[in-house]
Protein backbone atom coordinates (compact mmCIF):
# COMPACT_ATOMS: atom_id res chain seq x y z
CA UNK A 1 0.00 0.00 0.00
CA UNK A 2 1.90 3.34 -1.30
CA UNK A 3 1.57 6.40 1.16
CA UNK A 4 -0.91 8.13 -0.61
CA UNK A 5 -3.85 5.37 -0.06
CA UNK A 6 -2.83 5.01 3.13
CA UNK A 7 -3.28 9.52 3.21
CA UNK A 8 -6.71 8.72 1.84
CA UNK A 9 -7.57 6.52 4.55
CA UNK A 10 -6.54 8.85 7.04
CA UNK A 11 -8.84 11.26 5.55
CA UNK A 12 -11.41 11.36 8.30
CA UNK A 13 -7.95 11.57 10.90
CA UNK A 14 -6.53 14.22 8.95
CA UNK A 15 -9.67 16.31 8.78
CA UNK A 16 -10.29 16.13 12.46
CA UNK A 17 -6.77 17.33 13.30
CA UNK A 18 -7.36 19.83 10.80
CA UNK A 19 -10.37 20.61 13.13
CA UNK A 20 -8.67 20.25 16.49
CA UNK A 21 -5.73 22.66 14.96
CA UNK A 22 -8.57 25.26 14.86
CA UNK A 23 -9.72 24.89 17.72
CA UNK A 24 -6.52 24.74 20.05
CA UNK A 25 -5.42 28.10 18.19
CA UNK A 26 -8.67 29.55 18.24
CA UNK A 27 -8.74 29.26 21.78
CA UNK A 28 -4.89 30.08 22.42
CA UNK A 29 -5.46 33.31 20.58
CA UNK A 30 -8.76 34.16 22.34
CA UNK A 31 -6.89 33.52 26.15
CA UNK A 32 -3.51 34.71 24.47
CA UNK A 33 -4.59 37.78 22.73
CA UNK A 34 -6.42 38.74 25.37
CA UNK A 35 -3.40 38.16 28.09
CA UNK A 36 -0.97 39.86 25.63
CA UNK A 37 -3.43 42.60 25.35
CA UNK A 38 -3.37 43.29 29.32
CA UNK A 39 -0.03 42.55 29.56
CA UNK A 40 1.40 45.27 26.30
CA UNK A 41 -0.91 47.92 27.79
CA UNK A 42 0.47 47.86 30.57
CA UNK A 43 3.74 47.92 29.94
CA UNK A 44 3.02 50.82 27.78
CA UNK A 45 0.79 52.87 29.99
CA UNK A 46 2.82 52.59 33.02
CA UNK A 47 5.95 53.96 31.23
CA UNK A 48 7.46 57.23 32.61
CA UNK A 49 5.81 59.84 31.09
CA UNK A 50 2.50 57.33 30.50
CA UNK A 51 -1.02 57.56 31.09
CA UNK A 52 -0.78 55.14 34.47
CA UNK A 53 2.94 56.00 34.81
CA UNK A 54 4.02 54.12 37.45
CA UNK A 55 7.94 52.74 37.91
CA UNK A 56 7.23 49.45 40.48
CA UNK A 57 4.27 48.24 38.03
CA UNK A 58 6.40 48.84 35.13
CA UNK A 59 9.89 47.45 36.79
CA UNK A 60 7.64 43.92 37.72
CA UNK A 61 5.86 43.62 34.35
CA UNK A 62 8.87 44.04 32.50
CA UNK A 63 10.92 41.32 34.31
CA UNK A 64 8.17 38.68 33.94
CA UNK A 65 7.96 39.28 30.03
CA UNK A 66 11.74 39.16 29.73
CA UNK A 67 12.39 36.41 32.28
CA UNK A 68 9.50 33.89 30.29
CA UNK A 69 9.78 35.29 26.84
CA UNK A 70 13.30 33.74 25.91
CA UNK A 71 12.33 30.49 26.76
CA UNK A 72 11.88 28.18 23.76
CA UNK A 73 8.48 27.14 23.68
CA UNK A 74 9.35 23.32 23.50
CA UNK A 75 10.75 24.02 26.67
CA UNK A 76 8.18 26.34 27.77
CA UNK A 77 5.88 23.33 27.43
CA UNK A 78 7.71 22.03 30.33
CA UNK A 79 7.79 24.65 32.67
CA UNK A 80 3.66 25.31 32.25
CA UNK A 81 2.86 21.75 32.80
CA UNK A 82 2.19 22.58 36.15
CA UNK A 83 0.05 25.25 35.46
CA UNK A 84 -1.92 23.48 33.19
CA UNK A 85 -2.39 20.37 35.55
CA UNK A 86 -3.73 23.42 37.93
CA UNK A 87 -6.39 24.84 35.66
CA UNK A 88 -7.60 22.01 33.26
CA UNK A 89 -6.60 18.70 35.58
CA UNK A 90 -3.94 17.57 33.32
CA UNK A 91 -0.22 18.09 31.68
CA UNK A 92 -0.81 16.22 28.36
CA UNK A 93 -3.46 16.69 25.60
CA UNK A 94 -5.03 19.82 23.75
CA UNK A 95 -6.29 21.44 27.06
CA UNK A 96 -3.21 21.50 28.35
CA UNK A 97 -1.21 22.84 25.05
CA UNK A 98 -4.43 25.35 25.23
CA UNK A 99 -2.98 26.64 28.77
CA UNK A 100 0.86 26.43 27.67
CA UNK A 101 0.77 28.09 24.57
CA UNK A 102 -1.87 30.94 25.50
CA UNK A 103 0.78 31.53 28.42
CA UNK A 104 3.39 31.60 26.06
CA UNK A 105 1.68 33.47 23.36
CA UNK A 106 0.62 36.30 26.20
CA UNK A 107 4.15 37.19 26.76
CA UNK A 108 5.01 37.64 23.22
CA UNK A 109 1.60 39.31 22.30
CA UNK A 110 2.32 41.51 25.23
CA UNK A 111 5.58 43.21 23.42
CA UNK A 112 3.41 43.35 20.27
CA UNK A 113 0.89 45.25 21.78
CA UNK A 114 3.05 47.42 23.70
CA UNK A 115 5.54 48.30 19.98
CA UNK A 116 2.49 48.98 18.30
CA UNK A 117 1.00 51.21 21.44
CA UNK A 118 4.50 53.34 21.14
CA UNK A 119 3.99 54.02 17.67
CA UNK A 120 0.59 55.78 18.46
CA UNK A 121 1.23 60.22 18.35
CA UNK A 122 1.55 61.41 22.02
CA UNK A 123 -0.53 64.23 21.33
CA UNK A 124 -3.15 63.05 20.39
CA UNK A 125 -3.19 61.67 24.20
CA UNK A 126 -2.12 64.90 25.30
CA UNK A 127 -5.42 66.32 23.50
CA UNK A 128 -7.57 64.10 25.25
CA UNK A 129 -6.26 64.55 28.39
CA UNK A 130 -6.75 68.12 28.17
CA UNK A 131 -10.04 67.71 27.21
CA UNK A 132 -10.52 66.29 30.57
CA UNK A 133 -10.59 62.40 29.69
CA UNK A 134 -8.93 60.13 32.92
CA UNK A 135 -6.33 57.42 31.99
CA UNK A 136 -8.62 54.32 31.97
CA UNK A 137 -10.72 56.29 29.05
CA UNK A 138 -7.55 57.29 26.96
CA UNK A 139 -6.82 53.58 27.04
CA UNK A 140 -9.77 52.55 26.59
CA UNK A 141 -10.82 55.51 23.46
CA UNK A 142 -7.76 56.52 22.38
CA UNK A 143 -5.16 54.59 22.74
CA UNK A 144 -6.48 51.04 21.35
CA UNK A 145 -8.08 52.49 18.87
CA UNK A 146 -5.66 54.84 17.43
CA UNK A 147 -3.49 52.01 17.36
CA UNK A 148 -6.15 49.28 16.06
CA UNK A 149 -4.30 49.21 12.45
CA UNK A 150 -0.71 47.84 13.87
CA UNK A 151 -2.59 46.02 16.05
CA UNK A 152 -4.17 43.77 13.80
CA UNK A 153 -1.13 43.30 11.67
CA UNK A 154 0.54 42.54 15.22
CA UNK A 155 -2.07 39.69 16.29
CA UNK A 156 -1.73 38.35 12.57
CA UNK A 157 1.91 37.84 13.24
CA UNK A 158 0.76 36.13 16.95
CA UNK A 159 -1.47 33.91 15.01
CA UNK A 160 1.07 32.25 12.38
CA UNK A 161 3.39 32.06 15.77
CA UNK A 162 0.55 30.31 17.85
CA UNK A 163 -0.52 27.81 14.32
CA UNK A 164 3.63 26.62 14.93
CA UNK A 165 3.28 26.56 18.31
CA UNK A 166 0.15 24.43 17.77
CA UNK A 167 2.07 21.99 15.75
CA UNK A 168 4.78 21.74 18.13
CA UNK A 169 2.26 20.84 21.50
CA UNK A 170 2.20 17.78 19.69
CA UNK A 171 4.81 16.84 21.32
CA UNK A 172 2.59 16.53 25.03
CA UNK A 173 0.01 14.38 23.15
CA UNK A 174 -2.24 17.37 21.82
CA UNK A 175 -3.67 16.59 18.76
CA UNK A 176 -4.02 18.96 15.61
CA UNK A 177 -1.80 19.07 12.12
CA UNK A 178 1.33 18.99 14.33
CA UNK A 179 0.61 16.05 15.98
CA UNK A 180 -0.81 14.06 12.13
CA UNK A 181 2.66 15.07 11.15
CA UNK A 182 4.56 13.45 13.43
CA UNK A 183 2.55 10.31 14.22
CA UNK A 184 1.08 9.30 10.69
CA UNK A 185 4.07 10.95 8.82
CA UNK A 186 7.16 11.11 10.30
CA UNK A 187 6.55 7.55 12.21
CA UNK A 188 5.45 5.65 9.35
CA UNK A 189 7.80 7.57 6.62
CA UNK A 190 5.05 8.73 4.72
CA UNK A 191 5.92 11.51 3.14
CA UNK A 192 2.25 11.86 1.31
CA UNK A 193 1.26 12.35 5.31
CA UNK A 194 3.79 14.78 6.36
CA UNK A 195 3.52 17.08 3.06
CA UNK A 196 -0.70 17.08 3.41
CA UNK A 197 0.10 18.81 6.80
CA UNK A 198 2.36 21.01 5.30
CA UNK A 199 0.36 21.95 2.81
CA UNK A 200 -2.80 22.16 5.17
CA UNK A 201 -0.79 24.72 7.39
CA UNK A 202 0.64 27.01 4.35
CA UNK A 203 -2.60 27.31 3.61
CA UNK A 204 -4.31 28.50 6.93
CA UNK A 205 -1.13 31.05 7.24
CA UNK A 206 -1.87 32.04 4.10
CA UNK A 207 -5.19 33.12 4.20
CA UNK A 208 -4.61 34.32 7.64
CA UNK A 209 -2.03 36.83 6.58
CA UNK A 210 -3.77 37.62 3.62
CA UNK A 211 -7.17 38.60 6.32
CA UNK A 212 -4.41 40.40 8.05
CA UNK A 213 -3.58 42.71 6.00
CA UNK A 214 -6.18 43.30 4.30
CA UNK A 215 -8.24 44.32 7.38
CA UNK A 216 -5.30 46.55 8.58
CA UNK A 217 -5.02 48.21 5.31
CA UNK A 218 -8.77 49.30 5.28
CA UNK A 219 -8.57 50.33 9.06
CA UNK A 220 -5.51 52.17 8.25
CA UNK A 221 -7.06 53.65 5.09
CA UNK A 222 -4.24 52.87 2.94
CA UNK B 1 -12.26 92.69 40.34
CA UNK B 2 -10.38 89.61 40.10
CA UNK B 3 -8.67 88.55 36.79
CA UNK B 4 -10.17 85.79 35.26
CA UNK B 5 -7.12 83.75 34.84
CA UNK B 6 -4.33 84.84 37.55
CA UNK B 7 -0.99 83.45 37.39
CA UNK B 8 1.32 83.92 40.68
CA UNK B 9 4.80 83.52 40.83
CA UNK B 10 4.63 80.04 38.57
CA UNK B 11 7.96 78.06 38.21
CA UNK B 12 8.44 75.14 37.13
CA UNK B 13 11.44 72.94 36.68
CA UNK B 14 11.38 69.69 35.05
CA UNK B 15 14.16 67.44 36.85
CA UNK B 16 17.33 66.01 35.13
CA UNK B 17 16.47 63.62 31.97
CA UNK B 18 19.89 61.66 33.45
CA UNK B 19 21.12 61.54 36.47
CA UNK B 20 24.11 63.71 36.80
CA UNK B 21 22.83 66.20 34.20
CA UNK B 22 21.17 69.12 35.46
CA UNK B 23 17.13 70.20 36.62
CA UNK B 24 15.56 72.48 33.61
CA UNK B 25 14.00 75.64 34.81
CA UNK B 26 11.09 75.84 32.22
CA UNK B 27 9.27 78.45 33.47
CA UNK B 28 11.18 81.08 35.92
CA UNK B 29 8.70 83.16 38.64
CA UNK B 30 6.01 83.79 36.01
CA UNK B 31 2.99 86.36 37.26
CA UNK B 32 0.44 87.57 34.56
CA UNK B 33 -3.56 88.34 34.68
CA UNK B 34 -5.49 87.54 32.04
CA UNK B 35 -8.97 89.63 32.03
CA UNK B 36 -12.25 87.65 30.59
CA UNK B 37 -13.30 88.04 27.01
CA UNK B 38 -9.04 89.28 25.92
CA UNK B 39 -6.76 87.13 23.78
CA UNK B 40 -3.14 87.14 25.75
CA UNK B 41 -0.58 86.53 23.21
CA UNK B 42 2.59 84.82 24.67
CA UNK B 43 5.82 85.22 21.96
CA UNK B 44 9.34 83.60 22.37
CA UNK B 45 11.78 82.18 21.00
CA UNK B 46 12.40 77.64 21.26
CA UNK B 47 12.54 77.06 24.75
CA UNK B 48 11.56 80.24 26.16
CA UNK B 49 9.12 77.92 27.87
CA UNK B 50 5.73 78.91 26.24
CA UNK B 51 4.07 75.86 25.73
CA UNK B 52 5.39 74.52 29.37
CA UNK B 53 3.76 77.71 30.88
CA UNK B 54 -0.07 77.31 28.89
CA UNK B 55 0.01 73.71 30.10
CA UNK B 56 0.22 74.66 33.68
CA UNK B 57 -2.82 76.71 32.62
CA UNK B 58 -4.84 73.81 32.11
CA UNK B 59 -2.57 71.70 34.81
CA UNK B 60 -1.62 69.23 32.32
CA UNK B 61 1.47 69.69 34.50
CA UNK B 62 1.44 70.31 38.13
CA UNK B 63 3.80 73.22 38.93
CA UNK B 64 6.60 73.28 40.87
CA UNK B 65 5.68 76.35 42.71
CA UNK B 66 3.38 79.51 42.83
CA UNK B 67 -0.51 78.82 42.22
CA UNK B 68 -2.72 80.00 39.26
CA UNK B 69 -6.42 80.56 39.80
CA UNK B 70 -9.56 80.62 37.31
CA UNK B 71 -11.95 82.64 38.05
CA UNK B 72 -10.83 82.78 41.91
CA UNK B 73 -10.35 78.84 42.18
CA UNK B 74 -6.95 77.72 42.75
CA UNK B 75 -6.67 75.19 40.33
CA UNK B 76 -3.15 74.06 41.40
CA UNK B 77 -4.49 72.17 44.71
CA UNK B 78 -7.34 69.79 42.51
CA UNK B 79 -7.85 66.64 43.26
CA UNK B 80 -7.74 64.75 39.58
CA UNK B 81 -11.04 64.06 39.49
CA UNK B 82 -12.06 68.10 39.63
CA UNK B 83 -8.99 68.63 37.33
CA UNK B 84 -10.45 66.60 34.72
CA UNK B 85 -13.78 68.33 35.45
CA UNK B 86 -11.79 71.74 35.17
CA UNK B 87 -10.38 71.22 32.07
CA UNK B 88 -13.64 70.37 30.12
CA UNK B 89 -14.08 74.19 30.52
CA UNK B 90 -11.00 75.14 29.09
CA UNK B 91 -10.63 74.29 25.57
CA UNK B 92 -7.08 73.67 23.94
CA UNK B 93 -5.88 73.48 20.24
CA UNK B 94 -2.06 72.55 19.17
CA UNK B 95 0.52 72.69 16.28
CA UNK B 96 -0.03 69.42 14.67
CA UNK B 97 -3.44 69.86 15.41
CA UNK B 98 -3.54 66.26 16.86
CA UNK B 99 -6.97 64.80 15.76
CA UNK B 100 -8.01 61.39 16.15
CA UNK B 101 -7.39 59.24 12.90
CA UNK B 102 -9.34 56.82 13.90
CA UNK B 103 -12.11 58.93 13.78
CA UNK B 104 -14.05 61.16 11.43
CA UNK B 105 -14.39 65.01 11.62
CA UNK B 106 -17.39 64.85 13.20
CA UNK B 107 -16.43 61.69 15.34
CA UNK B 108 -13.47 64.24 16.44
CA UNK B 109 -15.72 66.76 17.06
CA UNK B 110 -18.14 64.22 19.00
CA UNK B 111 -15.28 63.01 21.22
CA UNK B 112 -15.08 66.42 22.69
CA UNK B 113 -18.75 66.24 23.94
CA UNK B 114 -18.73 62.34 24.97
CA UNK B 115 -15.64 63.11 27.40
CA UNK B 116 -17.51 66.04 28.75
CA UNK B 117 -20.76 64.09 29.28
CA UNK B 118 -23.43 64.90 26.81
CA UNK B 119 -26.17 62.77 26.16
CA UNK B 120 -25.77 60.53 22.96
CA UNK B 121 -29.15 62.09 21.65
CA UNK B 122 -27.92 65.77 21.57
CA UNK B 123 -24.24 65.28 19.96
CA UNK B 124 -25.08 64.57 16.36
CA UNK B 125 -26.94 68.10 16.50
CA UNK B 126 -24.03 69.79 18.56
CA UNK B 127 -21.17 68.51 16.08
CA UNK B 128 -23.08 69.79 13.39
CA UNK B 129 -23.49 73.23 15.00
CA UNK B 130 -19.75 73.17 15.54
CA UNK B 131 -18.69 72.43 12.10
CA UNK B 132 -21.30 74.65 10.74
CA UNK B 133 -19.41 76.96 12.89
CA UNK B 134 -15.89 76.80 11.80
CA UNK B 135 -17.61 76.18 8.08
CA UNK B 136 -16.73 72.60 7.39
CA UNK B 137 -20.68 71.58 7.66
CA UNK B 138 -19.90 69.61 4.38
CA UNK B 139 -16.85 67.74 5.73
CA UNK B 140 -18.10 66.09 8.59
CA UNK B 141 -17.66 62.57 7.18
CA UNK B 142 -14.08 62.83 6.06
CA UNK B 143 -11.16 61.61 7.65
CA UNK B 144 -8.36 63.88 9.14
CA UNK B 145 -5.69 63.18 6.62
CA UNK B 146 -8.32 64.04 3.64
CA UNK B 147 -8.39 67.58 4.82
CA UNK B 148 -5.67 70.40 4.77
CA UNK B 149 -3.80 71.61 7.64
CA UNK B 150 -5.72 74.49 8.11
CA UNK B 151 -9.30 72.48 7.99
CA UNK B 152 -7.60 70.23 10.37
CA UNK B 153 -6.95 73.24 12.29
CA UNK B 154 -10.49 74.14 12.20
CA UNK B 155 -11.86 70.73 13.18
CA UNK B 156 -9.33 71.40 16.31
CA UNK B 157 -11.48 74.83 17.11
CA UNK B 158 -14.61 72.80 16.91
CA UNK B 159 -13.44 70.20 19.02
CA UNK B 160 -12.08 72.37 21.48
CA UNK B 161 -15.23 74.48 21.55
CA UNK B 162 -17.54 71.61 21.95
CA UNK B 163 -17.82 71.63 25.64
CA UNK B 164 -18.60 75.04 25.79
CA UNK B 165 -15.01 76.29 27.52
CA UNK B 166 -14.32 80.12 28.81
CA UNK B 167 -10.76 79.78 27.63
CA UNK B 168 -9.19 78.67 24.58
CA UNK B 169 -5.34 77.35 24.67
CA UNK B 170 -3.87 78.25 21.59
CA UNK B 171 -0.21 76.44 21.52
CA UNK B 172 1.29 77.39 18.18
CA UNK B 173 -1.93 76.88 16.47
CA UNK B 174 -0.95 78.16 13.36
CA UNK B 175 2.61 77.35 13.14
CA UNK B 176 2.34 74.25 10.64
CA UNK B 177 0.25 76.75 8.24
CA UNK B 178 1.20 78.57 5.47
CA UNK B 179 0.46 82.64 5.81
CA UNK B 180 -2.92 82.66 4.07
CA UNK B 181 -4.07 80.22 5.92
CA UNK B 182 -3.37 81.71 9.17
CA UNK B 183 -4.98 84.61 8.61
CA UNK B 184 -8.44 82.22 8.29
CA UNK B 185 -7.62 80.73 11.24
CA UNK B 186 -6.64 84.11 13.11
CA UNK B 187 -9.60 85.49 11.89
CA UNK B 188 -11.91 82.29 13.02
CA UNK B 189 -9.81 82.64 16.38
CA UNK B 190 -10.75 86.09 16.61
CA UNK B 191 -14.49 85.44 15.92
CA UNK B 192 -14.47 82.40 18.47
CA UNK B 193 -13.07 85.46 20.68
CA UNK B 194 -15.86 88.25 19.68
CA UNK B 195 -19.01 86.08 19.16
CA UNK B 196 -18.51 83.41 21.99
CA UNK B 197 -16.72 85.67 24.17
CA UNK B 198 -14.47 82.95 24.89
CA UNK B 199 -11.03 84.23 26.36
CA UNK B 200 -7.93 83.27 23.98
CA UNK B 201 -4.21 82.60 25.12
CA UNK B 202 -2.25 82.27 22.31
CA UNK B 203 1.45 81.46 22.01
CA UNK B 204 3.59 81.86 18.97
CA UNK B 205 7.06 83.03 17.88
CA UNK B 206 5.71 84.64 14.95
CA UNK B 207 4.71 88.24 15.66
CA UNK B 208 2.65 88.46 12.91
CA UNK B 209 -0.50 86.70 14.88
CA UNK B 210 0.16 88.94 17.84
CA UNK B 211 0.03 91.85 15.75
CA UNK B 212 -3.12 90.48 14.00
CA UNK B 213 -5.08 89.18 17.09
CA UNK B 214 -3.37 89.82 20.39
CA UNK B 215 -4.94 92.72 22.52
CA UNK B 216 -1.91 92.35 25.40
CA UNK B 217 1.43 90.39 24.90
CA UNK B 218 3.89 88.38 26.80
CA UNK B 219 7.37 87.97 26.07
CA UNK B 220 8.81 85.48 27.01
CA UNK B 221 13.15 84.68 27.55
CA UNK B 222 14.32 81.89 29.48
CA UNK B 223 11.40 80.57 30.98
CA UNK B 224 10.57 84.47 32.10
CA UNK B 225 8.80 86.95 31.42
CA UNK B 226 10.90 90.40 30.10
CA UNK B 227 7.96 92.42 28.63
CA UNK B 228 4.25 92.84 28.98
CA UNK B 229 1.70 95.47 27.98
CA UNK B 230 -0.87 96.42 25.36
CA UNK B 231 0.28 94.83 21.61
CA UNK B 232 0.20 98.47 20.28
CA UNK B 233 2.23 100.09 22.87
CA UNK B 234 4.94 97.04 22.66
CA UNK B 235 4.98 97.08 19.00
CA UNK B 236 5.26 101.31 19.39
CA UNK B 237 8.03 101.18 21.94
CA UNK B 238 9.25 97.98 22.83
CA UNK B 239 11.90 97.77 25.83
CA UNK B 240 13.81 94.38 26.03
CA UNK B 241 16.60 93.48 23.32
CA UNK B 242 14.47 90.06 22.98
CA UNK B 243 11.22 92.01 22.25
CA UNK B 244 12.86 94.32 19.66
CA UNK B 245 14.24 92.46 17.62
CA UNK B 246 10.58 90.10 17.65
CA UNK B 247 9.20 93.56 16.85
CA UNK B 248 11.26 94.10 13.83
CA UNK B 249 10.08 91.07 12.12
CA UNK B 250 6.98 92.87 11.27
CA UNK B 251 7.47 96.83 12.05
CA UNK B 252 11.31 97.04 9.23
CA UNK B 253 13.89 98.25 11.13
CA UNK B 254 15.55 101.35 10.88
CA UNK B 255 18.59 101.65 8.92
CA UNK B 256 22.16 101.43 11.60
CA UNK B 257 25.46 101.43 11.80
CA UNK B 258 27.05 100.95 8.34
CA UNK B 259 23.71 101.39 6.42
CA UNK B 260 22.70 104.66 8.20
CA UNK B 261 26.35 106.19 7.34
CA UNK B 262 25.92 105.17 3.76
CA UNK B 263 22.83 106.77 3.54
CA UNK B 264 23.76 109.84 4.98
CA UNK B 265 26.76 110.18 2.63
CA UNK B 266 24.15 109.33 -0.18
CA UNK B 267 21.42 112.02 1.06
CA UNK B 268 22.87 114.84 2.92
CA UNK B 269 21.08 116.78 5.19
CA UNK B 270 19.30 116.57 8.61
CA UNK B 271 17.89 112.36 9.31
CA UNK B 272 14.77 112.28 11.51
CA UNK B 273 12.41 109.73 12.40
CA UNK B 274 8.50 110.07 11.87
CA UNK B 275 6.20 108.26 14.06
CA UNK B 276 2.26 108.24 13.70
CA UNK B 277 -0.63 106.23 14.80
CA UNK B 278 -4.47 106.23 13.53
CA UNK B 279 -4.91 109.00 15.89
CA UNK B 280 -2.95 111.34 13.98
CA UNK B 281 -4.00 112.18 10.22
CA UNK B 282 -0.83 111.02 8.41
CA UNK B 283 2.46 111.83 7.27
CA UNK B 284 1.11 114.04 4.43
CA UNK B 285 0.62 116.59 7.45
CA UNK B 286 4.17 117.05 8.11
CA UNK B 287 5.32 116.64 4.43
CA UNK B 288 2.86 119.74 3.68
CA UNK B 289 4.36 121.58 7.09
CA UNK B 290 8.08 120.89 6.10
CA UNK B 291 7.01 122.66 2.37
CA UNK B 292 5.00 125.47 3.81
CA UNK B 293 8.62 126.22 5.35
CA UNK B 294 10.47 126.18 2.81
CA UNK B 295 11.95 122.76 3.98
CA UNK B 296 13.26 120.03 1.28
CA UNK B 297 13.12 116.53 2.09
CA UNK B 298 13.57 113.05 1.30
CA UNK B 299 11.82 110.01 2.50
CA UNK B 300 14.71 107.69 2.84
CA UNK B 301 13.33 104.24 4.35
CA UNK B 302 10.02 103.54 6.27
CA UNK B 303 6.51 101.50 6.46
CA UNK B 304 3.01 101.55 7.70
CA UNK B 305 1.67 98.63 9.58
CA UNK B 306 -1.57 97.29 10.94
CA UNK B 307 -1.34 96.34 14.29
CA UNK B 308 -4.34 95.19 16.08
CA UNK B 309 -6.37 97.18 13.54
CA UNK B 310 -4.26 100.26 14.13
CA UNK B 311 -2.30 102.01 12.24
CA UNK B 312 1.53 102.82 12.67
CA UNK B 313 3.91 104.10 10.56
CA UNK B 314 7.40 105.19 11.01
CA UNK B 315 9.61 106.82 8.46
CA UNK B 316 13.05 107.56 8.20
CA UNK B 317 13.23 111.23 5.91
CA UNK B 318 16.69 113.94 5.16
CA UNK B 319 15.67 117.33 5.75
CA UNK B 320 17.23 120.23 3.93
CA UNK B 321 16.84 123.82 4.96
CA UNK B 322 16.81 126.07 7.08
CA UNK B 323 17.34 124.46 11.11
CA UNK B 324 14.75 127.40 11.98
CA UNK B 325 12.43 126.73 9.27
CA UNK B 326 12.70 122.88 10.24
CA UNK B 327 11.96 123.54 13.87
CA UNK B 328 8.96 125.44 12.94
CA UNK B 329 7.21 123.00 10.61
CA UNK B 330 7.74 119.91 13.04
CA UNK B 331 6.30 122.57 15.97
CA UNK B 332 3.09 122.52 13.75
CA UNK B 333 2.77 118.83 13.76
CA UNK B 334 4.48 117.99 17.03
CA UNK B 335 0.90 117.32 18.95
CA UNK B 336 0.83 114.07 17.24
CA UNK B 337 3.07 113.05 15.57
CA UNK B 338 6.22 111.93 17.31
CA UNK B 339 9.52 112.87 15.46
CA UNK B 340 13.01 112.40 16.94
CA UNK B 341 16.34 113.10 14.81
CA UNK B 342 18.27 110.65 14.04
CA UNK B 343 22.17 111.09 15.50
N1 LIG C 1 8.52 67.19 29.78
C1 LIG C 1 9.69 67.84 29.85
N2 LIG C 1 10.74 67.32 30.52
C2 LIG C 1 11.91 67.97 30.60
N3 LIG C 1 12.14 69.18 30.08
C3 LIG C 1 11.15 69.77 29.40
C4 LIG C 1 9.87 69.14 29.25
N4 LIG C 1 9.08 69.95 28.53
C5 LIG C 1 9.82 71.04 28.24
N5 LIG C 1 11.05 70.93 28.76
C6 LIG C 1 12.13 71.95 28.66
O1 LIG C 1 11.62 73.17 29.14
C7 LIG C 1 12.08 74.25 28.34
C8 LIG C 1 10.90 75.03 27.80
O2 LIG C 1 10.20 74.22 26.88
P1 LIG C 1 8.85 74.66 26.18
O3 LIG C 1 8.39 73.52 25.37
O4 LIG C 1 7.93 75.21 27.19
O5 LIG C 1 9.37 75.83 25.24
P2 LIG C 1 8.57 76.61 24.11
O6 LIG C 1 8.74 78.05 24.41
O7 LIG C 1 7.20 76.10 23.99
O8 LIG C 1 9.42 76.25 22.83
P3 LIG C 1 8.93 75.93 21.33
O9 LIG C 1 8.74 77.27 20.67
O10 LIG C 1 10.09 75.20 20.76
O11 LIG C 1 7.69 75.12 21.40
C9 LIG C 1 12.96 73.64 27.27
O12 LIG C 1 14.29 73.76 27.67
C10 LIG C 1 12.54 72.20 27.24
O13 LIG C 1 13.61 71.39 26.86
MG1 LIG D 1 6.16 75.03 22.44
Amino acid sequence: MDGLEKLIDLMPQFLSDTGKTFYIVGLSMIFGGIGGLIIGTTLYVTRSGGVLANRAVQAIAGFVVNFFRPIPFLIFIAVAQPLARAIVGTGIGDEAAIVAISVAASFGIGRIVEQNLVSVDPGVIEAARAMGAGPWRIIRTVILPEAFGPLILGYTFATIAVIDMSAVAGFIGSGGLGNFAIVYGYRQYNDWATWAAVLIIVIIVSIVQALGNAWSRKVMRR
Amino acid sequence: MTAHISIREVSKTYPPAKRGGSAVEAVRSVSVDVAKGEILGVVGYSGAGKSTLVRLINALEPVSSGYIEIDGVDITSLKSRQQREMRRGIGMIFQRFNLLRSRTVAGNVSYALEVAGTPKAQRAARVKELLDFVGLGDKADNHPEQLSGGQQQRVGIARALAAEPGILLADEATSALDPETTDEVLSLLQRVNRELGITIVLITHEMEVIAKIADRVVVMERGGIVEAGETYDVFTNPQSPVTKRFVATVVRALPSGDDLARLREAHGGRFFTIEFSDDSASEARVFRALNREGAEFQLIHGGIDDIRGRIYGRLLIAVHGDDDAIARAFAAVAKTIRITEVE
